[in-house]
């Protein structure tokens, strides 16, 4: 049984298309984010997983029963709001057992639930405040307890910490992720924050233009990004991509860019389909992680490369280096010293590389 | 070298202030000029209404009162207990309070309702909705004063209380739709999810949720439409006469129908008393009405 799942789901606002053909599945207990640029469609996705929005094809299941047709508070759903929404007029106490009343739940049970989460949430000293006397932090603590308090199947955050200031963002994000280990609810997650994503998900489902782009556990979209949207939106900086052509010659496959001598050979690579290489025009990446100043293992590829450009952030510093006129980022500890405009001795990780066609940007 | 740049600054600085301070003396005069120009209708008003006719006769318009003596208020409010003939001012007073409380309940209320609507339940043509509704804003009174009477002739309402509590009540909803329609668009729609999430209907949202945060949009809208209901003259002459006249009518009734003697004093009265309620409704909550017409979103 799946706990939530979306079939063949389509939805569009007038002439714009905003979902297209949407699958999706999640197990029990899974955390799944929904991550991609505003405007992709997440949040709408959410609003209908929600039903707050209305489908136009396809259907949504939750527990296999096909719920496209039921009303939100009878979905078993609870859903947390960027703004928090909690109602202004309401203290904290009534904000989290409105839904509660409204179910007709008996007093006493109401109490009990109020109680257990609100001690959970370290709420229970703010019960009878208003939600304006309340700190960011302990609205969006408000606003979870209102969520947990109907002990749903589901839980819905739309972008719950964009809201929050950077310091309070991390301390959130690393509640929820204690909160979800605690009660091992099933969470589905928008946010537009690839930090969040990676650190919160179990799974990651990447959206572009109202379509999946790619839907993996963290370490797979990271590691093997399906096409260039998700190897360019996930990492900072973003993979390096470098355009060029495959050879093969006696069954060696290598990468040289265009009017170039530097033949980047690809051996260890994991080709989906290893046929028709020669002369295939493609996207080299790497990401500015797996490019080294020594050498880290046997298959490290050496290339003399000049740096024109060093942004220091601290704990590291990000260098521009020019590989025959394309620019290709490094990221190095901000220990390392590296002259501007001489060449540097570069060590690229080649277990750790990606190659796109160039025409289709699919992964190959 | 340093002197010399000090010195130069210090002489800006020196005129600067002169000419702040005589810009600050001017704005002072020029406020005052207007404060006594604004108030000086007033003060003939009040202080014509104490007088006698005597002193009326003998002194000027500005000339104070021998005391305070308020007969002619009496008179305007109450008549002088004879027959045929005598306008007075009370009946007609508790039928603009019959007409305006009401009005003013009702097309506030349907203005909330509206407003609430067009930006939390959207639907296929709301814009068009709302674009009719404001175009009720422009159409001049006057424009409906036929097919007006003739509805209310239909309905059996016309010379009525409730007639003019139905005028009131129509012509008013464009405006307050609008006032809501503005607010509510600066509330989260997230808040109507939220609860929709949490098994709250369509009412249930708007009296729990939205009516509750809506305080100051709904006290501009009050003292909007008190404002105009109470002091319209034009509905009130054309669907109403007689008995069933609102407080400006009457008061019309009165100044124009004094058969020997004009008399200033008691029309001075009766026009003060006709402005009192306005008055009342704006300084207890004209505080609101700024802050309404001026305020954001309500933060939750």
């Amino acid at each position: 049984m799946k706990t939530l799942k979306i079939v063949e789901l389509s939805k569009n606002f007038g002439s714009t298309e905003v979902l297209r053909k949407i699958n999706l599945e999640i197990d029990e207990g899974n955390f799944l984010v929904l991550l991609g640029p505003s405007g992709c469609g997440k949040s709408t996705l959410l609003n209908i997983i929600a039903g707050l929005e209305t489908i136009n094809e396809g259907n949504v299941h939750i527990d296999d029963y096909n719920v496209s047709k039921v009303e939100p508070k009878d979905r078993n759903i609870a859903m947390v709001f960027q703004s928090y929404a909690l109602y202004p007029s309401m203290n904290v106490r009534e904000n989290m057992i409105f839904g509660l009343k409204q179910a007709k739940v008996s007093k006493e049970k109401i109490e009990e639930q109020l109680e257990k989460v609100s001690k959970f949430l370290q709420v229970n000293a703010l019960l009878e405040r208003k939600p304006s006397q309340l700190s960011g932090g302990q609205r969006q603590r408000v606003a979870i307890g209102r969520a947990l308090v109907r002990e749903p199947r589901i839980f819905l955050f739309d972008e719950p910490l964009s809201n929050l200031d950077a310091k309070l963002r991390v301390e959130m994000r690393r509640e929820i992720k204690k909160l979800h280990q605690q009660l091992k609810t099933t969470v589905v997650y928008v946010t537009h924050d690839q930090t969040e994503a990676m650190s919160l998900g179990t799974n990651i489902a990447i959206m572009n233009h109202g379509v999946i782009q790619q839907n993996d556990t963290p370490e797979n979209i990271y590691n093997k990004p399906s096409n260039t949207f998700v190897a360019d939106f996930i990492g900072s900086p973003s993979m390096n991509l470098l355009k060029g052509n495959l050879k093969e010659s006696s069954n060696k496959v290598s990468f040289i860019t265009h009017g170039s001598n530097i033949e980047i050979p690809i051996n260890g690579y994991d080709f989906k389909e290893k046929f028709n290489l020669d002369n295939k025009e493609v996207f080299f990446g790497i990401r500015p992680e797996h490019i080294f100043f020594k050498k880290s293992n046997e298959n490290d590829f050496e290339v003399n490369l000049r740096a024109d450009l060093s942004e220091y952030i601290g704990h590291e510093q990000i260098m521009t280096f020019n590989f025959e006129n394309q620019e290709v980022l490094a990221k190095f500890p901000s220990t390392v010293k590296i002259d501007l405009s001489k060449n540097t001795k570069l060590f690229f990780d080649l277990t750790q590389i990606s190659l796109f066609d160039a025409k289709t940007e699919e992964r190959i | 070298m340093q002197d010399k740049i000090h010195s130069s600054y210090k002489q800006l600085e020196q005129k600067s202030k002169y000419t702040n301070m005589f810009l600050r003396w001017f704005l002072y005069f020029v406020l005052v000029i207007f404060a006594l120009y604004f108030i000086f209708p007033l003060y003939v008003m009040v202080v014509t209404s104490l007088k006698t006719m005597e002193e009326i006769r003998q002194g000027t318009l500005l000339t104070w009162p021998s005391g305070l003596n308020f007969d002619s208020w009496l008179v305007a409010w109450g008549g002088r207990g004879y027959g045929a003939g005598d306008t007075f001012l009370k009946p007609y007073f508790w039928n603009s309070i019959k007409m305006v409380v009401p009005a003013v309940f009702f097309s506030t209320f349907i203005g909330a309702m509206a407003g609430y609507v067009l930006t939390k339940w959207r639907f296929k043509g709301d814009k068009w909705v709302f674009l009719f509704l404001l175009f009720g804003c422009f159409i001049p009174y006057q424009a409906i004063l036929l097919p007006m009477a003739r509805t209310l002739g239909v309905l059996g309402i016309s010379n009525s209380v409730i007639g003019l509590v139905l005028v009131h009540t129509v012509y008013g909803i464009p405006f307050t739709t609008l006032f809501f329609r503005n607010f509510y668009v600066s509330i989260p729609s997230e808040l109507v999810k939220a609860a929709r999430i949490d098994g709250a209907g369509f009412f249930k949202i708007f009296f729990k949720i939205l009516l509750p945060v809506s305080t100051p949009i709904i006290v501009v809208t009050i003292i909007w439409q008190f404002t105009q209901i109470w002091n319209d003259f034009l509905f009130g002459s054309t669907f109403s006469f007689g008995e069933a006249a609102p407080i400006q009518v009457a008061l019309n009734n009165m100044v124009l129908s004094s058969t020997s003697v004009k008399e200033y004093n008691v029309d001075m009265a009766s026009a003060i008393i006709a402005g009192i309620p306005t008055l009342i409704v704006y300084v207890l909550a004209g505080k609101y009405f700024i802050r309404g017409l001026t305020s954001g979103a309500v933060k939750g």
